[in-house]
């Protein structure tokens, strides 16, 4: 099963190159040579692999955070606005909370999670009270907490004179390695932190969660058939706002990463900036997986990073780029899209078997 | 089974296709082609091509606005001093630092910033590699200006006491409007140039004309640009300015469908609505762009400063098409009132203190 799933992805990546390849050739660019600047962006130099590693870890945190709330039968279309509420709250407990090292990170951390547990779980509560779809909540949810995010950041004790950004959070807070490292290799250039480490061992957690808990087995019982389970005794709404509130917080546990690792603030936001929508395109990519999130946040990480640098070198418009790489990640998503949703729907409309795996 | 052999015939095929890239990766011919063809105009000139390149902030290249604008200048730079530009689109804020590394891995000789919200990242760029050259629009780091770095800014006061002026001059109802996008610097120039304008016209022409002032707190809201555009109109304002970018699409949504005068900010927006909009008080980052990167190729390279771009540069200035909708005793009258600013006689105010001064010397 897992290794027809793994050819399935594999080939669909080389289907989308393939396509991709066309339509660069179509506007009069050089396939090969695009993706060799591409390939040469992301693995040329050290400092290029730990960029790449980078811009992946809010990705595999956001795409293990949808592809947990998909297991209990949600879809989480608010990883972005968690994003955000953990961004935002990683940044003021970094400012405004004077702790010792290590201590401080982990518990901006932690505070991150929590606030983003409880935004998410508000959508949870709202389906399970009321009935009201998680796709739409979660959305609105997503603006309301874009909003929230500016309006804090133009507080005037949290705001940067001169600037449309916050302070910089301090640094016993921050999660990155050293600077003394940069001597040693060409590698530690770029803000390399804990975060692609705490991404993997979350994987981890999540992946143990699910398969050997109670919690796990009733979450994904509920994903499976909600009627069956709540026939077999465990109580589908309490499951649900639980499968929610994790998700929220893996998805707060990635912003609250990537200000503390990467941009030690957080700036006014004009709109969103997309980490957590592109953690839905991980989550297909990896068929829900946790672990397999962290290739997929890999794959999509580097095409992203990789991907923008073939406009420079090659004077290729930047749309063109664009859409090559979206026509990438369509094919890539697409048959993992197609399984899922006939799977889904058949189980929303009748309610099939409970599979075991 | 038969199909596993296909599966795998797939995989080989695209293995070897990555295999190829690979080839024309370490191969260099194909890299090399291009700059070398481009070298040779660039002889004509100079022994050495100079290579640039721009990091955009969020907005993209494509923002009808200073991004758009720098890029041309850059592209101008290219047909006409044979220097050879590109640009690196930010995708969001964690974007700027990776992308100023890939200019600087691309072995650019000059690095601009496009927007103050990349001043953080291209001042640390700037202090980290001290052997290549670093721009930056819209912010000044003063004295703290690396010896490699060049600050552009604009004096937005300029072309903005010119409409104020022009404005006070043609309202008829006495009252007109300023809406403003977000309080900083920069918008707070605009203002109080305007302001200066309207009390300047008041003085020379014996008139008594009102600003009412209000801000969107907002770049991107045209619905709330609209609806404060509209309250204006509705208190007997008769021409509105603003200075709020994507919100102020809405202030001129607002004149059209009231058939008021609005005036445009940062470049000519008469193309949106040709009917109100009477003129626009322009900046051309562009012009700003260029300048720098001909004093880079002239070997004059302002580095540690911040350079300043006004009027006398024409760098900025009320819209061309003034003309349609503005009398020309009025046009002509700003063509004087410019000579004054470049002169030195009149001193545009750019933010509430020396506005008050300003406001002194009119009596």
């Amino acid at each position: 099963m897992e290794g027809k799933r793994l050819k399935f992805t594999i080939i669909s990546v080389f289907v989308g190159l393939l396509v991709g390849a066309f339509i660069l050739l179509a506007v009069g660019f050089n396939p090969l040579e695009a993706y060799g600047v591409m390939i040469r962006g992301i693995l040329g130099k050290p400092k290029y692999i730990s960029w790449t590693i980078i811009q992946s870890t809010p990705l595999i945190l956001t795409g293990i955070s949808v592809a947990f709330a998909f297991r209990t039968g949600l879809f989480n279309i608010g990883a972005e606005g968690q994003f955000i509420i953990g961004a935002l709250v990683a940044t003021l407990v970094g400012y405004f909370w004077n702790l010792p090292p290590i201590l401080h990170a982990i518990v901006a951390m932690l505070m991150a999670c929590l606030a983003a547990a409880i935004w998410a779980g508000l959508a949870g509560i709202l389906k399970s009270k009321f009935g009201v779809n998680e796709v739409i909540t979660t959305i609105m949810l997503n603006w309301i907490a874009l909003y929230l995010s500016n309006a804090v950041v133009f507080w005037d004790q949290f705001k940067r004179p001169n600037s449309e950004a916050s302070y910089n959070i301090l640094e016993s807070a921050s999660i990155r390695f050293p600077k003394t490292l940069r001597s040693i290799s060409d590698f530690f250039r770029a803000p390399v932190n804990w975060g692609f480490i705490i991404a993997i061992l979350v994987a981890i957690l999540i992946r143990h969660i699910l398969k050997n808990t109670t919690l796990g087995y009733q979450l994904r019982a509920v994903g499976f058939n909600s009627d069956a389970a709540e026939y077999g005794g465990i109580d589908v709404k309490r499951n649900i706002v639980i499968s929610m509130a994790i998700a929220g917080a893996l998805s707060g546990l990635a912003g609250a990463v990537h200000v503390l690792g990467v941009t030690e603030e957080v700036a006014v936001l004009a709109a969103m900036e997309g980490n957590g929508f592109d953690g839905i395109a991980v989550s297909l990519i990896a068929g829900n997986n946790a672990i397999g999130c962290i290739f997929a946040g890999l794959l999509f990480g580097a095409l992203k990073y990789g991907g923008y640098k073939i406009q420079p070198a090659m004077g290729a418009p930047s749309e063109i780029i664009s859409i090559v790489i979206g026509t990438i990640v369509f094919f890539i998503s697409m048959p993992k899209l197609i399984e899922m949703l006939t799977t889904l729907r058949a189980k929303r409309k009748r309610g099939g078997e409970v599979e075991s795996k | 089974m038969s199909k596993m052999k296909k599966i795998l015939a797939l995989l080989m095929i695209a293995v070897l296709t990555f295999a190829a890239v690979g080839c024309s990766g370490g191969d260099k011919t194909n890299d090399d082609k291009k700059p070398a063809e481009q070298t040779e105009e660039g002889n004509k000139t100079d022994g050495k091509q100079l290579k640039i390149t721009m990091v955009t902030d969020v907005g993209g290249v494509n923002d009808q606005s200073f991004n758009q604008s720098a890029w041309e200048g850059l592209q101008k730079a290219d047909k006409d001093l044979g220097t050879k530009s590109t640009y690196q689109e930010s995708h969001q804020e964690s974007d700027y630092v990776s992308n100023l590394e890939t200019a600087l891995d691309a072995e650019n000789d000059l690095i601009w910033g496009i927007g103050f919200k990349l001043s953080k990242a291209v001042k640390a760029a700037a202090e980290e590699n001290d052997d290549v050259k670093y721009a930056i629009v819209d912010f000044s780091y003063g004295d703290d200006t690396p010896d490699n770095a060049v600050g552009v800014v604009f004096k937005q006061e300029q072309p903005s006491f010119l409409v104020g002026y022009i404005a006070a001059m043609m309202s008829e109802t006495g009252k007109v409007g300023f809406v403003g996008g977000m309080e900083s610097e920069v918008i707070t120039a605009f203002d109080y140039g305007y302001h200066a304008g309207v009390a300047y016209a008041n003085k020379v022409a014996d008139k008594d004309v009102k600003v009412l002032r209000q801000y969107a707190e907002a770049f991107d809201d045209p619905a709330k640009g609209k609806a404060i555009a509209n309250s204006m109109y509705q208190q007997g304002a008769d021409i509105v300015f603003h200075a709020a970018g994507g919100s102020g699409d809405g202030v001129i949504e607002a004149a059209k469908e009231q058939d008021k005068y609005v005036i445009g900010v940062d470049r000519d927006q008469h193309d949106l609505a040709p009917d109100n909009v009477i003129t626009s008080a322009m900046k051309r980052v562009n012009v700003g762009v260029y300048n720098v990167v001909k004093d880079l190729k002239e070997g004059k390279f302002p580095g540690g400063t911040t350079v300043v771009y006004g009027l006398e540069e024409g760098a900025v200035d009320i819209a061309p098409t003034s003309d349609k909708h503005v009398p020309k005793e009025i046009l002509d009258k700003v063509e004087e009132i410019k000579k004054l600013i470049i002169d030195g006689e009149i001193e545009v105010p750019f933010d509430e203190d020396s506005y008050e001064e300003y406001v002194k010397t009119l009596k």
